[in-house]
């Protein structure tokens, strides 16, 4: 008995300072608690509010297929800009009659590139990257990635741009 | 009359506000023209909220923004004027506080009790830069469409926040109307609150410690310390600077008024030699510089590192140079200052040469833009 009587002196004392926990730490716990709970309730409104046209733009971005109409018809040796998963991006009619399209994102800074036929590079004019415009490999400057290359299809009146 | 005097004073306690200027004084001393510029950047600033809100009637973020400001700058009355004013004060805004930081900075007037002057300083001066970068954008012409595009990509760095960061202030995944439309709001409400806040901070602490003198002068005897009241005496002097400095900058609006780009378009190439205003350009040199040591996306994050540890020791000066000795106080510190001046000057003069070059070589090659055509999604 006297064991037990060891035993449950402990557990007397802890519980007095439980108590004083519940009584004080309690208000604390639920305060904070309360506040969490208003800061979300007010906060997540906003975040969505502020985050729609995301949420639009990254829905864009999914779509992995445009089809451009009429652009089976681009000239050998010319280059059409268009907006592919939210961004601009470039086809380009070689002259040797082969076609590529590439991200027209400069992987640096995202500046916008443009292509010149029958220039043997892409140049970026913010920071002087350089691309090789077959293969969208970034060959020069401070680009740290090649541009990302569509598949092409030229059909009769349109040419159909997938991502891989 | 008296009545009418005690009757506010009573209420509003102004006597108390008379009795603590008819006391100030300001030390007058070989180094007291750096006084000035404190004042002269919240002229500046002045200007900018007086003409910001002239702009305001008639701009119109998002989609309408380029037209708006093609219509206050070509077809209202005295528009151009107002924006080409807005723009140049902002730059005498940004030269002004870099003129009152380093001379603040060479003056030691960081030093303790004035710590928090220096801090709210910086802090005060990165609103500026961030008015700069989110005003450059507004009118979604050409340069400041590309210009926002690198800085979002910049941000778009940042490790584990970068990419939500840049979402949310683009309001979407590229610069477009949306991004316009929330520059607009930053611009116009969200950092001239906390801006206004700082800067009451501030200027309560230069009223708290007075004008802090530099070393040499404190090495003299009090006695010998010469100072001038600051009502009538500093306050005029105060004031020719603030009249020379709104001279200047109505002859810069008239003599050289902003320009307005070709509008930004999603699809257009960036214009050749394309680079951002002159208070980013030494940043901007810089990076290409590491970028040509360090190539790749590493070279980005070094140039990122030694920005960063440039401005937190630029920040935490006052905490390091704590030599005490008279007269000899943290050389160390000087020098420091002397080199980052020297370097933000010469990384702003190379990166100017640069684009000058840069864009001889463009016209020279040829490259010209490229047809657009918006595609049509197939779904």
């Amino acid at each position: 008995m006297s064991n037990d009587n060891v035993n449950e002196a402990p557990p007397e004392v802890e519980s007095d300072e439980q108590d004083s926990f519940t009584r004080r730490g309690f208000v604390r716990v639920a305060a904070v608690a309360v506040g969490v709970a208003y800061t979300a309730a007010i906060g997540y409104p906003i975040y969505k509010y502020l985050h729609a046209p995301i949420d639009q733009a990254i829905a864009d971005a999914r779509n992995n297929t445009i089809s451009l109409k009429d652009a089976d018809k681009l000239p050998a040796g010319s280059t059409l800009m268009f907006m592919f998963k939210s961004a601009p991006s470039m086809l380009i009619h070689f002259d040797d009659g082969t076609w590529v399209a590439l991200s027209a994102v400069c992987t640096h800074l995202g500046c916008t590139l443009s292509y010149q036929s029958p220039s043997p590079l892409i140049i970026c004019p913010c920071h002087g990257g350089q691309y090789d415009p077959h293969t969208g490999k970034n060959v020069g400057g401070p680009p740290p990635r090649p541009l990302t290359k569509f598949d092409v299809q030229v059909e009769p009146g349109k040419v159909i741009v997938t991502q891989p | 009359m008296s009545n009418f005097r005690s009757y506010i004073d009573e209420r509003l306690g102004l006597d108390v506000i008379a009795a603590y200027i008819a006391k100030k004084y300001v030390p007058m001393h070989r180094y007291s023209f750096w006084y000035y510029w404190g004042g002269i950047t919240l002229l500046c600033f002045t200007v900018q909220v007086i003409t910001g809100i002239l702009l305001m009637v008639y701009y119109r973020s998002g989609h309408d923004a380029y037209d708006s400001v093609r219509n206050i700058t070509y077809n209202i009355p005295f528009g151009h004027f107002i924006r080409s004013v807005h723009a140049w004060s902002a730059t005498l805004f940004l030269s002004s506080a870099l003129i009152h930081m380093f001379s603040a900075f060479f003056m030691k007037a960081y030093r303790r009790p004035r710590e928090f002057g220096w801090w709210t300083g910086i802090i005060l001066l990165l609103f500026g830069l961030g008015f700069g970068f989110s005003g450059y954008l507004l009118p979604m012409d050409n340069l400041g469409f590309f210009a926002t595009k690198v800085g979002m990509a910049m941000v778009e760095n940042v490790p584990f926040v970068g990419n939500g960061l840049a979402n949310m202030l683009r309001g979407g995944l590229q610069v477009g109307d949306n991004a316009a439309a929330r520059f607009f709001t930053l611009h116009v409400s969200v950092m001239p609150i906390f801006f206004i806040v700082v800067l009451g901070l501030h200027l309560y602490l230069v009223q708290k410690h007075g004008m802090s003198i530099p070393p040499s002068e404190e090495a003299k005897d009090a006695g010998d310390r010469k100072k001038v009241k600051f009502i009538p005496d500093f306050a005029i002097r105060d004031l020719v600077m603030w009249l020379m400095t709104l001279n200047v900058i109505a002859v810069l609006a008239w003599r050289f008024p902003w320009e307005l780009g070709v509008q930004a378009s999603a699809l257009a190439a960036a214009p050749a030699g394309i680079h951002p205003e002159w208070y980013f350009m030494s940043s901007f040199q810089l990076l290409k510089v590491v970028g040509a040591f360090v190539p790749g996306s590493a070279g980005e994050a070094v140039g990122m590192i030694i920005f960063s540890l440039g401005l937190i020791l630029w920040i935490l000066v006052p905490l390091f140079d704590v030599k005490t000795e008279r007269g000899r106080r943290g050389r160390i510190a000087t020098y420091c200052g002397l080199a980052v001046l020297f370097i933000l000057v010469s990384m702003t003069i190379w990166g100017y040469s640069a684009i000058q070059k840069g864009a001889h070589t463009m016209k020279v090659s040829g490259q010209g833009p490229a047809p657009l055509l918006s595609g049509t999604n197939s779904h």
